[in-house]
């Protein structure tokens, strides 16, 4: 997979790709079908793996040539020793998890950076539809209230200050929308919400 | 899906000694394999498949018996033409161990040392020892590396063994509802099943051939307490339950329950066809397995020389060789940055799982083997 097959296929992928240094360790929670880690892989040299729980993710991730690790990420990753990651990617998947904290904290533990994407609750169409009286529905939230995914809801602002207590720094913070950032009131306009975080250094 | 059809099997004898890790060897041995599809060119395309305790080099096809009756190989879901295993791309090979009573040198034959039957005297033999026998066996065939060493169970023992003994002759292990080492509840199992075969009045030492018996009875238990820890208590449930074969209790010890039916046909089945020398054997092997023994118990070491990218598959309700094992092989990998995928399928049958057809484990199994095929021949599917 070239960067061009993947900014057509996954243009938000393609985006945070670009923070992700040449030949580094590299961790994606929620893989999905793999096809980050495979750009990953064969244009950035990188050596990967993946974490998923979807048996329907598995065989697509083993047929790409990805590393890829069948397991529930409330698990925690007691498989991974400290520091074993240049960066941990956990893009899209934080929001349906319930343990949110705790997983931070293992990202914190496992890696020396992170990036983390999640849909941006306070994008304006959710705004209007809250201002209206109704949970949102729109294309980086596609569900209703009641058959979600997606437990956990939260705005750019609130994730800095979860990711600051469990001890990760955020160097940069990007709202995407449709795959491409948002200068300009990014906590209204972007949909996608992208931190890039370091682990903190004990002072 | 089709099978492979009619198959047989060849056999090679080995007259140089086969040493062994107790200290003893074997003088000559000769093994009983198959082979399926065609080995290419460049000699790229071979993948072994080890047995596990009561299985054989059978593994796919089906031998046509003189009344008609088929014999079909223990893994013909995973290996044939099409199938995950794919015999239109791969040379199969299906080796018999050592100790084994399907064909290779086991107990039941001739120790040339006396002239007499083996018996309790045929020496035990380890996982590493059955790798240098099919390494041999490789090397006869003309294969310096495989494509993959595959296994299920026991087998799976003997594909990580590979990976770690001969580092440089696997491209792929494939480690199949497996441990890198039975716990202490494991041992308990196979010594009750060993203390069943070892105080059947017709052991006679192990010598039973001299007295024209078997330890029908012992191996009969043996196998009952086997089978038990293959299924799950939920599969036994769905299976049997409480059932009752004749509608109500018959106050005696004939058979009241449905699944005390079961294991009773079950065992006699066994001991008809199986050699109680080599289920002590096989039960050692299993017993005796742990690589990280010699690395200070710790696995990563252990693995540390490894170079083959690793595929781990577990089931959920396997309580014999439980997902845990296998996660702690995929986490000792992770650890030497090894190419490890690791599927845990959820389903309901046990340890038997693995040589059933659960769609979710053929397909991961498939499209490994589809990636290997792919890397094979530069990228191109």
């Amino acid at each position: 997979m070239n960067f061009r097959e993947l900014i057509t296929h996954r243009p938000d992928l393609a985006f945070i790709a670009h923070w992700v240094r040449n030949e580094s360790h590299v961790l994606d929670l929620g893989c999905g079908d793999g096809v980050m880690l495979e750009y990953l892989q064969s244009d950035k040299r990188c050596l990967g793996y993946g974490v998923e729980i979807d048996d329907g993710k598995i065989p697509l991730c083993v047929n790409r040539g990805v590393s890829v690790i069948q397991q529930d990420l409330e698990a925690g990753l007691a498989m991974f020793v400290d520091n074993a990651f240049d960066t941990v990617l956990c893009l899209s998947a934080l929001q349906m998890m319930k343990n949110v904290e705790g997983i931070l904290a293992d990202i914190a533990r496992v890696g020396r950076e992170a990036i983390v994407s999640f849909p941006n609750f306070a994008h304006w169409p959710h705004r209007l539809a809250l201002l209206r009286g109704r949970m949102p529905v729109s294309k980086s939230l596609p569900y209703e209230w009641y058959d979600t995914p997606n437990v956990r809801c939260a705005t750019i602002k609130d994730f800095e200050e979860l990711a600051n207590r469990v001890g990760l720094e955020v160097l940069e913070c990007v709202a995407l929308q449709d795959g491409k950032p948002v200068t300009f009131l990014p906590n209204w306009r972007g949909s996608l919400a992208v931190f890039r975080l370091r682990k903190k250094i004990a002072a | 899906m089709s099978t492979i059809g009619i198959v047989s099997p060849q056999s090679m004898h080995f007259p140089e000694p086969l040493p062994l890790r107790s200290g003893a060897s074997l003088s000559d041995y000769t093994l009983m394999y198959e082979t399926y599809g065609t080995l290419n060119a460049d000699r790229s395309n071979a993948v072994l498949i080890c047995h596990a305790l009561n299985a054989s080099h059978h593994v796919a096809g089906v031998y046509e018996g003189v009344d008609g009756s088929r014999n079909v190989g223990w893994w013909d879901n995973m290996v044939g033409p099409g199938k995950p295993v794919d015999t239109n791309r791969f040379f199969v090979i299906g080796v018999n161990n050592p100790g084994s009573c399907f064909g290779s040198t086991g107990p039941m034959h001739i120790n040339p040392a006396t002239g007499k039957p083996y018996g309790a005297d045929f020496p035990v033999v380890t996982v590493e020892d059955w790798v240098l026998a099919q390494a041999r066996l490789a090397d006869r065939l003309g294969i310096g590396q495989f494509a993959a060493v595959m296994g299920g169970s026991l087998g799976g023992m003997q594909a990580l063994a590979w990976s770690i003994i001969f580092p440089e002759r696997v491209r792929h292990s494939i480690v199949i509802a497996s441990t890198p080492k039975l716990s202490a509840q494991n041992i308990a199992f196979n010594d009750v099943a060993r203390q069943a075969i070892l105080t059947d009045p017709d052991f006679h030492g192990g010598d039973y051939y001299a007295h024209g018996v078997v330890p029908r009875r012992g191996l009969r238990v043996a196998r009952m307490v086997g089978h038990i820890t293959y299924l799950s208590d939920d599969s036994m449930a769905e299976k049997f339950g409480r059932s009752l074969r004749n509608g109500d209790f018959q106050f005696g010890y004939g058979i009241d329950f449905e699944i005390e039916s079961y294991l009773r046909y079950q065992g006699d089945k066994f001991s008809e066809y199986f050699d109680a020398n080599t289920y002590l054997l096989i039960t050692k092997a299993l017993d005796y397995f742990d690589p990280a023994r010699g690395h200070g118990d710790d696995l990563a070491a252990a693995l540390a020389g490894t170079r083959s990218e690793f595929l781990l598959v577990s089931f959920t309700t396997d309580w014999r060789f439980s997902p845990e094992r296998s996660r702690e092989i995929v986490q000792a990998l992770v650890k030497n940055k090894r190419r490890v995928s690791y599927a845990e399928i959820d389903a309901p049958h046990g340890h038997d799982a693995f040589l059933l057809e659960d769609p979710r484990y053929m397909t991961v199994v498939k499209s490994y083997y589809d990636r290997i095929w792919h890397d094979m021949n530069g990228g191109r599917a």
